[in-house]
């Protein structure tokens, strides 16, 4: 019956289409179906929409002129006409380009030599290469001359290449050489392409694939999969462009496959870029060697000394940084406001240099401070969402607004993404929740979630009789902060760690857990031993509630704790603070056989989660791909 | 079932225009088979609750299908000059319909689908009002013309589900699943039916009755007795007084039991239930309900320290039923949720 609802436009699987061949000329996001709008949420070049000519009309490949192949003389121009018409004309998945990842890696340095922000301004094409700023315009000399036609849509594939490489502070003439290198190189494939009479789809690929290849090496450090799916997808797929919208499209759909850290050359590109030094730890699980790991607690005192050295990087997220690599501020929520108020320091401060758009400069700048974040420690996925809503505003600033309202605007956005989106949310989950306890209950809780700590109090408040077992578990014992709070404020608790649980679960009746994120077939991903209560309760019968902010969601699927998690300190394991007796394990860590592992989040499938508490309601662990779905096409971020 | 008896508003209910009328004693009744435009007596105030009683004299009519009838009439005769006075009305009208009966999820669900339905309009952003309450009243009509029709949907719909030979358990009268099984009986299938009686209110006899007016092979049970006969049973069709928004079922005691036996049985539960009844309320288990009391006639008296469990509904949770049919089409319990977050958000 298609009284009750608009009849759907016919969409392929939800696609996200990045980049530049949904380019509708404006920037307003007229893209005709309704899933190109979605791009957009995760393009933030603004390039893209106002290029021109090429890339006008969403759907047709642009012809890439064939190259021509006197290498030696190839000028930066020539280069850049062969790197980034192919992005912006003709879109290809990066799944299916295995050859063209392969091919691609030489084209990609070429491209990464052609940097972000460089686009559009001709006059910084004019100067010298050297002076550029190390926050990513170093290659604007190499796009010198550069129509800025062409230009603006290397600048979408340039945006995502300085986020790439911000933080990097190459010299400019290392590239340069190599530029021209793989400026051949890349030429030749494109000529290879053109003779493909794919309309350029194989350069584009070549390109793109390269790109993202190269992204994924070049992103200092690890990238965590949440990471990944937010800026490393826009990024790459961005770089693909869009030029066969139908099956490329849905192909595109598919997220990046994540950096994995078992690629040694990978890792070592990543490396060369890093601004944090880390040193990988030695004594590693082979299940999880995909997974980033680095020896913990030397990297605070050397990073601390260079605060006022690192030029690049705002005081406020560095600060941020150093906060995430200590372990000062932990929780989905606590970290993603710390991060945007960070963000709203460095905006504040930030002054668009000469002859730059602010847009795509400050989308290159936020873009080399979330590497650097990532480098402190691993997104988490509330974290990637902020950042790809943040991208997503600066990109659909209109062009008219002066610095000053720009920033003014971002600023509110901001302030209004954090109120709206975590404090509102926390309010309307608090009054949802509130109305599942009754007088008498015994509420389980696990660690120490701000969400259910929050639905706690006010329970308390109403003046309800319930009480509290608070479970928690080593290494970090989190649940004592929360036990501790509620216990200050009058509430009765019991606190017992994780290996009592089924001794304790036949006297609770519901089970509040809060989560990190809930994914789109229903798993509930949150701190390590989660799942086993949420195991332990559904086979009491007894209720698990999750509550997680609307925010929190992600289209991804994740079917068990292995493919993405985190690893932290395996030492944090051996050793029990306050208990020098136990140090059986002391001086394992060389050995050969024994390794440690620490992981920090696990995935509960969603048989055993009752109700999601969101702050669109409570709705079934079932309908997260639903409020996905209709809320991101209306700008779930926004 | 509680019945919404006859109601007079002791104080004259005058529209929003806030003008006092005088009442009159008789009110006109419009014809149950035409259209509902009620004639109202010069100086008679519309009155919901006498069109909703008037809707209601319909026997086969759903107790929702006439709150919803009553809206639209609302609607139609509502003299708000603004788009928010109009909403208030409704709002006004369709909080004392619900005030009648409290328990009924059904009445609840269906004022409040109507509500969000009709007023989930682009239609509220024209600058002429009486384009846009024409648009309102539109859909209002269509909504409860579909409402009305849900039943046959839904005979049609199940009709592939009933093969030559079944045999069937129903529980309960459900207005919904007699319709499907007149209807397979009448596009002559074989098929029996087993119907439990349904204590206390004893509706499964008035269904077994009704069965065998139609020639349907029908076996009467006691509650007891569903695990014994479960194994000849090929399915089991239900209907529901609401469905909630985790794709469970509420609906006459004894349903879960069924349920329960029947999935550990592997026999399908389907639940035939029409899409006005989709509530948002999400229940965690049996108790987290509305109660809703019904007396239980024991035949002896019971001395005074005997507590007696005399709750009407209960509550089935969604991995013991395996369909929904609606009148939008055959669908899991899953999308229950879908659509209310379609509609509500």
């Amino acid at each position: 019956m298609d009284s009750r609802r608009a009849p759907r436009t016919v969409s392929d699987p939800k696609v996200r289409k990045v980049g530049f061949f949904t380019a509708p000329p404006d920037r307003s996001l007229s893209g005709p179906p309704d899933h190109r709008i979605f791009s957009f949420l995760t393009s933030p070049p603004p390039v893209v929409d106002n290029s021109s000519p090429s890339a006008g009309n969403s759907l047709s490949p642009v012809m890439i002129p064939p190259p021509r192949h006197s290498s030696a003389n190839l000028s930066p121009l020539r280069r850049d006409s062969a790197e980034y018409f192919p992005p912006s004309a003709s879109p290809t998945s990066f799944s299916d380009d295995v050859a063209a990842a392969a091919m691609g890696r030489g084209a990609v340095a070429a491209s990464s030599s052609l940097p972000g922000g460089l686009g559009f301004d001709i006059a910084a094409l004019k100067s010298a290469a050297s002076s550029v700023p190390a926050s990513g315009l170093t290659t604007v000399s190499v796009v010198n001359n550069f129509p800025i036609g062409i230009s603006e849509k290397g600048g979408g594939v340039a945006v995502e290449m300085q986020n790439d490489q911000s933080t990097r502070s190459k010299s400019l003439k290392e590239k340069t050489t190599k530029a021209e290198r793989r400026a051949l190189q890349e030429a030749q494939r494109a000529a290879k392409a053109a003779a493909k009479a794919e309309g350029g789809t194989t350069p584009a690929a070549a390109s793109g694939a390269a790109a993202s290849v190269t992204m994924k090496s070049t992103k200092s450090v690890k990238p965590p999969p949440s990471l990944k799916n937010d800026s490393a997808t826009v990024a790459a797929s961005e770089k693909k462009g869009g030029d066969r919208p139908t099956e490329k499209d849905r192909k595109k759909e598919v997220p990046q496959p994540r950096m994995q850290y078992d690629d040694k050359s990978r890792v070592e590109k990543a490396k060369r870029r890093a601004v944090v030094k880390q040193t990988e730890a030695r004594n590693r699980v082979e299940l999880f060697r995909h997974l980033p790991q680095y020896e913990r607690g030397t990297q605070l005192p050397e990073l601390e000394s260079k605060l006022f050295e690192l030029d690049p990087m705002h005081p406020a997220v560095y600060k941020v940084g150093l906060q995430y690599l200590s372990g000062d501020i932990c929780g989905g929520n606590a970290r993603c406001i710390a991060m945007l108020q960070a963000f709203q320091e460095a905006i504040k401060d930030y002054s668009t240099p000469p002859e730059k758009t602010l847009a795509r400069d400050l989308t290159a700048k936020i873009g080399s401070y979330v590497s650097f974040l990532i480098e402190c420690r691993p997104l988490s996925i509330s974290m990637g969402n902020a950042i790809r809503f943040l991208k997503n505003r600066i990109a659909k600033l209109p062009l008219s607004l002066s610095e000053m309202e720009a920033k003014t605007n971002l600023h509110s956005d901001i302030d209004r993404f954090i109120n709206e989106k975590i404090i509102l949310a926390d309010k309307v989950i608090v009054k949802h929740a509130v109305t599942k306890i009754s007088d008498g209950d015994v509420l389980l809780t696990y660690g120490s979630s701000s969400a259910v700590e929050m639905v706690l109090l006010h329970a308390h408040e109403l003046g309800k009789q319930f009480r509290v077992v608070v479970v928690d578990s080593r290494p970090k014992l989190e649940g004592q902060l929360l036990l501790r709070r509620l216990v200050g404020k009058g509430i009765n608790c019991t606190y017992t760690h994780i290996n009592a649980i089924s001794y304790i679960m036949h006297e609770v009746t519901r089970v509040f857990l809060g989560a990190s994120s809930v994914l789109s077939n229903g798993t509930v991903y949150s701190r390590v031993g989660t799942a086993c209560v949420a195991m332990v309760a559904h086979s009491f019968h007894v209720p698990v509630l999750v509550c997680c902010e609307a925010y929190k969601f992600h289209e991804r699927v994740q079917l068990d704790s292995i493919c993405s998690n985190e690893l932290g300190d395996p030492d944090v394991i051996s050793k029990v603070r306050g208990r020098e007796d136990i140090n059986f394990l002391d001086g394992s860590s060389n050995s050969a056989i024994l390794q440690l592992l620490n992981l920090i989040y696990d995935a509960t499938p969603s048989d055993y989660v009752s109700m999601i508490i969101t702050d669109y309601g409570m709705v079934p662990p079932t309908s997260v791909p639903v409020i996905v779905r209709e809320y991101r096409r209306e700008h779930l971020w926004i | 079932m509680v019945v919404y008896g006859h109601a007079q508003p002791t104080t004259p209910w005058s529209p929003a225009t806030g003008s006092l009328r005088p009442r009159l004693q008789s009110a006109v009744i419009p014809d149950d088979s035409t259209d509902t435009t009620v004639a109202t007596v010069v100086g008679k105030p519309f009155s919901v609750i006498d069109e909703f009683n008037s809707w209601r004299k319909q026997p086969e009519l759903a107790e929702a299908v006439a709150a919803i009838r009553a809206l639209a009439a609302v609607i139609r005769n509502c003299e708000a000059t603004t788009m928010m006075e109009l909403e208030i009305e409704l709002k006004k009208a369709s909080d004392s319909l619900k005030s009648g009966d409290t328990t009924s999820i059904s009445l609840t669900a269906g004022c409040d689908l109507f509500m969000r339905y009709v007023t989930r309009t682009s239609a509220l952003e024209y600058e002429d009002f009486d384009s846009a309450k024409s648009r309102l009243i539109e859909r209002a009509e269509k909504f409860g013309e579909i409402s009305c029709k849900a039943r046959r949907i839904i005979a049609m719909l199940s009709q592939d589900f009933i093969f030559d030979g079944c045999t069937i358990l129903v529980h309960g009268f459900s207005r919904v699943v007699f319709e499907v099984l007149k209807t397979a009986a009448q596009s002559k299938k074989l098929f029996r039916v087993f119907c439990t009686e349904g204590r206390p209110d004893r509706s499964g006899l008035r269904l077994s009755n009704e069965l065998a007016k139609l020639d349907v092979p029908v076996k009467l049970l006691i509650d007891s007795a569903v695990a014994y006969t479960m194994d000849e049973v090929d399915m089991v069709f239900v209907g529901a007084d609401g469905v909630v928004e985790s794709g469970g079922i509420i609906n006459m005691m004894g349903t879960f039991q069924i349920a329960l036996v029947a999935h550990s049985m592997n026999k399908p539960v389907y639940v035939a239930a029409e899409s006005y009844k989709f509530a948002r309320l999400y229940p965690l288990d049996q108790k987290d309900m509305v109660p809703a009391l019904c007396p239980i006639d024991f035949g002896v008296p019971i001395p005074s320290k005997v507590e007696v469990e005399t709750s009407a509904r209960d509550y089935t949770p969604p991995q013991y039923l395996t369909l929904l049919f609606t009148d939008l089409g055959v669908l899991t319990p899953s999308v229950v949720s879908d659509e209310l977050i379609q509609l509500y958000l």
